[in-house]
């Protein structure tokens, strides 16, 4: 195919994003226009081995390609002092669509993972109501529930920006404590209906059932609005990983708040000061003074391909790709650089563009062989535009890393190495 | 005129019995349980008061306690290895980074109790008694020279506490999105 004359839309090699249409051209990698012949090429067509032998049959759950099984999630060491607690991290940089497999939804425990029976589980909602209730499991499931599609991310993550370094990191070790899913449940609001909520109850508190009895608690107001007992997660019972039998779910919120494992609701005048809301997920700023209760997740975009440690095998065009969050709304526009941030251009928006979920943005890039920083901004559907490091760090500093959405920079070199840096 | 009240009332009349009858129909599965129940079920101990168990303790009475359960993380005297494990010292005012543990930064001795009962120690959360989670909260809080060596530590004394950065919190929980 002749090389078309294609539009720049922004330094260092953006190009239009009506050129991969134009081309009927997706998925990553180089889509330059090869001009070797197959068979001069030296590819193989003989009928593959695959194509001479019956595989397997059916079976009872699914399982990736074994050439693909490498892409998981990743997490520490476990830790003598901290039995249980830690996170692992979705493979960002593999992953594509809005959707993250349940398996590589990424996890964030304070005391393990309980394995729970649902029998013997039980959701208590007591404190500021006209009668205390319990229910069970089996019940839970009769109750009409609604289906939303929501990220979830760790107020921890991307912290590690901010501190500097990580210059071999990758979209998952740097950004992989975010995720996003279809979750399906009850609205919150037709169980403390069903308790009857007394004016003077301000806030609930929520706790889990894991050997922390994790508690956060959440203002009155949004729990009425669209918080969800979710129970399930992309279509099947949410996994023990993810609170299985149930899990309090807290759209567009800090993901610690999303309590796991679910079993009580108490309905109170003021926050119960939970150590997880004072101690830890504040924020201590310059002057030493604290942020308490940061609730929504900033609005927030990361390049997933080419990212962190993936290498570009030759120039030609490629197809930047990663995604978009905010916790106050939907995505209006995603902006991408190559040229570290001196001109942008308008990505195109791939598939779902919903409220507080993750949402796909791609842009093809024609990359010269020389060097690029390639950089993403988010806008969100009330007009927060998505910041620079350099002013998350003049605004709060490094004291705390929680609740960072600073801009991600990745550098390309003249090799096509990618690599983590800071503009 | 008359008529078209007539009319309208009984309109609104039908149109209210049938939320009447829509909210009957809802699933309402919930078990009626009382407070009481909810004893050893309940661990929220808050900064009112409400929540906490009778009973108290010292930091004398604590020692032992923090010895056998929480030393082996902590410290035997509060300085851990790192992290969370550090529990006693720093100081918010610092020149470098400041040292953020439950003296240095900890807004409300409420969640020191709050904390212990229900998730230490780490090995085997929700094994010590009450008592014993007075104790220990009282040891914490002395070797943080928070309170007194024989301060009893209860209900009433524990929330009368004020911690050293109880002021330094600015509240954000007004702001519900961006």
């Amino acid at each position: 195919m002749p090389h078309k004359i294609y539009d720049k839309v922004a330094g260092n090699g953006l190009i239009s994003r009506r050129y991969l249409l134009s081309i009927g051209a997706t998925g990553i990698g180089a889509v330059a226009s090869s001009t070797v012949l197959g068979a001069d090429a030296g590819i193989n067509f003989e009928i593959p081995s695959w194509s001479r032998t019956p595989g397997p049959g059916a079976s009872a759950y699914g399982a990736p390609s074994r050439h693909t099984q490498h892409f998981q999630r990743t997490h520490g060491a476990p830790n003598a002092t901290y039995p249980g607690g830690g996170s692992s991290r979705s493979p960002l940089q593999h992953l594509q669509g809005s959707i993250t497999p349940n398996s590589l939804h990424f996890e964030r425990h304070h005391a393990g993972i309980p394995d729970i029976d649902p029998s013997g589980h039980h959701l208590v909602i007591n404190g500021l109501v006209r009668q205390p209730l319990v229910f069970n499991y089996e019940d839970l499931l009769k109750y009409e529930m609604i289906s939303r599609v929501y990220f979830l991310e760790c107020a921890g993550n991307s912290g590690a920006l901010l501190r500097g370094g990580n210059e071999d990191g990758t979209a998952q070790s740097l950004h992989g404590l975010v995720s996003c899913a279809e979750w399906t449940g009850i609205p919150l609001s037709a169980l403390l209906d069903e308790a009857g909520v007394l004016p003077e109850a301000k806030w609930l508190a929520a706790v889990g059932a894991d050997a922390a009895s994790m508690g956060r608690s959440i203002p009155i107001d949004k729990a009425i609005d669209d918080v969800i007992i979710a129970l399930f997660q992309n279509g099947e019972p949410v996994m023990p990983g993810q609170g299985f039998p149930m899990r309090l779910f807290v759209p567009g919120w800090e993901g610690n708040i999303s309590v796991k494992w679910l079993t009580q609701i108490k309905l109170t005048r003021e926050a119960a000061q939970f150590r997880d809301e004072t101690s830890k997920y504040s924020d201590t700023l310059h002057d030493r003074s604290s942020y308490q209760f940061t609730f929504p997740m900033g609005t927030k975009s990361l390049i997933t391909s080419p990212s962190g440690q993936m290498s570009l095998d030759r120039p030609g065009i490629y197809q930047v790709t990663g995604v978009a969050w905010s916790g106050s709304g939907s995505i209006r526009r995603v902006e991408v650089s190559a040229d570290g941030g001196q001109t942008w251009a308008d990505a195109a928006i791939q598939g779902l563009q919903l409220d507080k979920a993750l949402t796909r943005f791609t842009i093809p890039w024609a990359w010269d062989g020389g060097s690029a920083v390639l950089q993403s901004r988010a806008i969100d559907s009330l007009g927060n535009v998505q910041p620079t490091r350099d002013a998350i760090l003049a605004e709060r500093g490094n004291i705390s890393t929680y609740h960072n959405h600073c801009i991600q920079s990745w550098s390309v070199n003249s090799f096509g190495e990618v690599s983590n840096v800071y503009v | 005129m008359y008529k078209e009240v007539v009319i309208i009332f009984f309109a609104i009349c039908v149109a209210l019995s049938t939320l009447v009858v829509n909210s009957q129909e809802r699933v309402r599965l919930g078990t009626p349980i009382t407070e009481a129940d909810l004893e050893g079920f309940d661990l929220i101990a808050e900064p009112s008061g409400t929540g906490f168990p009778p009973g108290g303790g010292t930091a004398r009475q604590g020692k032992e306690v923090y010895d056998i359960n929480c030393a082996v993380c902590h410290g035997a005297d509060g300085e851990g290895t790192s992290g969370n494990t550090i529990i006693v010292g720093g100081d918010m005012q610092s020149e470098g980074p400041p040292l953020r543990t439950v003296g240095s930064y900890w807004p409300y001795a409420s969640t020191v109790f709050d904390f212990i009962r229900r998730a230490m120690p780490a090995t085997a959360p929700k094994s010590l008694t009450n008592e014993q989670a007075y104790q220990v909260t009282a040891y914490v809080l002395f070797m943080n020279e928070i309170i007194g060596e024989d301060t009893e530590l209860n209900a009433d004394t524990l929330i009368a506490i004020e911690m050293p950065n109880a002021n330094g919190f600015i509240d954000r929980s007004h702001i519900h999105s961006n």
